[in-house]
């Protein structure tokens, strides 16, 4: 029997949606194993995130609210983290493999004496036990990994679940009391400088226009008025974030965001495979690049042999047209 | 003051990859590079010593001893780090908890006031020793680092994260993983090269460590090939696209 512990993440006063991938990914430990899961909720100012979660199937929802959770921080966040595991009896503790939980989970892996699976995609069963699978190799090979710890820790790639529907029910709200404060010493927070957008979210999104170094300064051009008439987010290549081209929070990659959209358009990308490694699980691809011979149409189901600047805004025309 | 950073070696990340036999890991003639990232960690000590002065550097790599001695030499000290560390293990069985408890004795042992680590290593693509070192050593840590200044006893960092750019001002001793926009690796000059014949490169054994317990949290039990993704079609034209996305593949 299981009891897993599943690490909320939230924005402006909401649950984010990769939460409820990662509930998926506890259901699914579960229906291997058996067992229960409780959620967790950390910040400033969180009651409301706490609500909006309790019909979800958890045991209880925990809420460490303090001002010193403020900003996710690894090391207080840790802390709070592994003293709500060990009251809680989790034998799994387990967030998303975002930029937080890239970042936190490590450190409630060595409070728990845990071994820790990156960026899970899967739950298998072998002759070893249940295991994780995960990417390795830019996505190359798959390694099922088994962790050899009475507690284990994992980071699950939100894309690779669909999101928990809610349940109903009314799981019960638990105030815990948050001692962040010893670990946060001697780490202070400077700022952050935000990319603002009213378009989805990249990883949320169920249409990614991407574009590569092969739009230049024209970039924005290019990508806005496609993403905008579908409903879509914008990604980036590396090489387009490297050349300025776009912001970090664009990049879709092995070191970027792994998304899994309806439909992704890689438009002047020549698909290399750590570009590949965050976008080749996609449900439809289209590329759009001048060159034919660019690996990009390997993985793509619809390849257009075109130059971008022609290309996509007349795309975008016609579109319109039929919409019309 | 004193940085220790990273040198690890990968396999080529363009190469084909064959998995070995009993299916828990590479063989075949792989051909390998340094790990991206730890030429990026390396940089930076390399500018954070050029800028400061008086900043010595060292490198630590962890592996099979002949090959990983090499990459020290050839990837850290030809570049301009000022000596190395060699500790020999089995890459296929340490796991990233392994990896930190090692760099945490070899930490406690040069008590460097830096320690700047790749944030991922290209083969395993764990993303956790630099975390799990940070917590092992009780030190404060700042990820994914595209900006790195030292200043006053501070070293104050630009993060890459979800949504933008952080910054986070963390006091020394700390640990800092590095990015890949955090710079512009150097080739290694030929003199470098030469000189890097001479500097010392320590070897230790894992013993040496007195890890208590060597064995890894974590292991690979099957490794596979993922379904690889079958090419589609070219289109003829801006119209036939639209026409395919939404008859076909009804996404229009
Ligand atoms: C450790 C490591 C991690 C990495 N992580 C990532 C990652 O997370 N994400 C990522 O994307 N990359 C990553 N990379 C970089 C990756 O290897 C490639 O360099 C990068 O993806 C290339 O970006 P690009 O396709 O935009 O540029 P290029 O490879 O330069 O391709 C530009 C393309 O634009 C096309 N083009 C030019 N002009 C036009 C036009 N007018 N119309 C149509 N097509 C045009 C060209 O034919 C070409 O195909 C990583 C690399 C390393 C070493």
């Amino acid at each position: 029997m299981t009891k897993i512990l599943v690490i909320a993440e939230h924005e402006k006063g909401a649950p984010k949606k990769l939460t409820l991938n990662t509930l998926e990914f506890a259901r699914q430990v579960v229906a291997h194993a058996g067992g229960s899961y409780d959620l967790a909720v950390l910040g400033s100012g969180v009651g409301g995130v706490a609500q909006a979660l309790t019909g979800y199937g958890a045991d209880a929802v925990y809420v460490a609210d303090h001002p010193d959770l403020a900003h996710v921080l690894a090391g207080p966040y840790a802390k709070v983290i592994a003293d709500l595991a060990q009251r809680a009896g989790a034998d799994l503790v387990c967030m998303s493999a975002s930029s937080a939980g890239k970042d936190v989970l490590p450190r409630v892996a060595v409070r728990l004496q845990a071994g820790m699976a990156s960026d899970v995609v899967g739950v298998v069963q072998t002759a070893q036990g249940l295991a994780y699978r995960r990417p390795m190799w830019a996505g190359n090979l798959t390694g099922d990994v088994v962790v050899e710890t009475p507690v284990q820790v994992v980071s699950v790639r939100a894309s690779a679940f669909d999101a928990l529907a809610a349940t109903g029910g009314a799981s019960p709200l638990v105030e815990v009391a948050a001692d962040p404060q010893a670990a946060s010493a001697r780490v202070r927070y400077v700022g952050f400088e935000g990319v603002v957008s009213s378009r989805p979210d990249l990883a949320e999104a169920s249409v990614v226009v991407a574009g590569g170094r092969g739009l230049k300064d024209r970039f924005n051009q290019i990508t806005e008025p496609l993403a905008d008439l579908l409903g879509g987010a914008i990604g980036a290549s590396r090489a387009a974030v490297d050349d300025g081209y776009a912001p970090n929070d664009y990049q879709v990659g092995q070191t970027g965001k792994v998304v899994a959209p309806q439909l992704y358009f890689a438009i002047a990308i020549s698909g290399a495979v750590q570009h590949l490694a965050g976008m080749k699980n996609s449900k439809v691809i289209v590329a759009i690049n001048k060159n034919a011979d660019e690996p990009i149409f390997k993985v793509a189901d619809y390849g257009l042999v075109a130059d971008a600047f022609v290309a996509v805004p007349e795309l975008v025309g016609k579109i319109k047209a039929l919409r019309a | 003051m004193k940085i220790l950073v990273s040198a690890k070696r990968v396999s080529d990340p363009n190469a084909k990859l064959a998995i070995s036999s009993d299916g828990t890991w590479i063989e075949g003639d792989v051909e390998y590079v340094m790990n991206y990232f730890c030429e990026n960690a390396i940089e930076c000590a390399l500018q954070l010593a050029e800028e400061h002065g008086d900043i010595e550097t060292v490198a630590l790599g962890i592996g099979e001893s002949d090959e990983t001695a090499r990459f020290i030499r050839q990837g850290a000290l030809a570049r301009g780090i000022d000596r190395g560390i060699l500790v020999s293990a089995d890459e296929q069985t340490t796991d990233s908890d392994l990896i930190a408890r090692i760099y945490a004795r070899v930490a406690e042992r040069e008590a460097p006031d830096l320690i700047l680590i790749g944030k991922q290593a290209v083969d395993g693509d764990s993303n956790q020793v630099g975390q799990l070192l940070a917590e092992y050593l009780g030190w404060p840590q700042a990820t994914f680092a595209s900006k790195v200044e030292l200043k006053d006893g501070e070293v104050v960092v630009t993060r890459e994260v979800d949504g933008g750019l952080e910054t986070l001002a963390v006091t020394l001793p700390a640990v800092v993983t590095a990015d890949l926009r955090l710079n512009e690796p150097r080739f290694a000059p030929l003199a470098g090269i030469m000189k890097a014949k001479k500097k010392p490169l320590d070897e230790l054994e894992l013993d040496d460590l007195e890890l208590g317990d060597a064995k890894p949290k974590v292991r690979i039990v099957k490794m596979s090939t993922p379904e690889g993704r079958k090419a589609g079609v070219l289109v003829k034209d801006v119209d036939d696209l639209v026409a395919r996305l939404r008859a076909e593949a009804r996404v229009l």
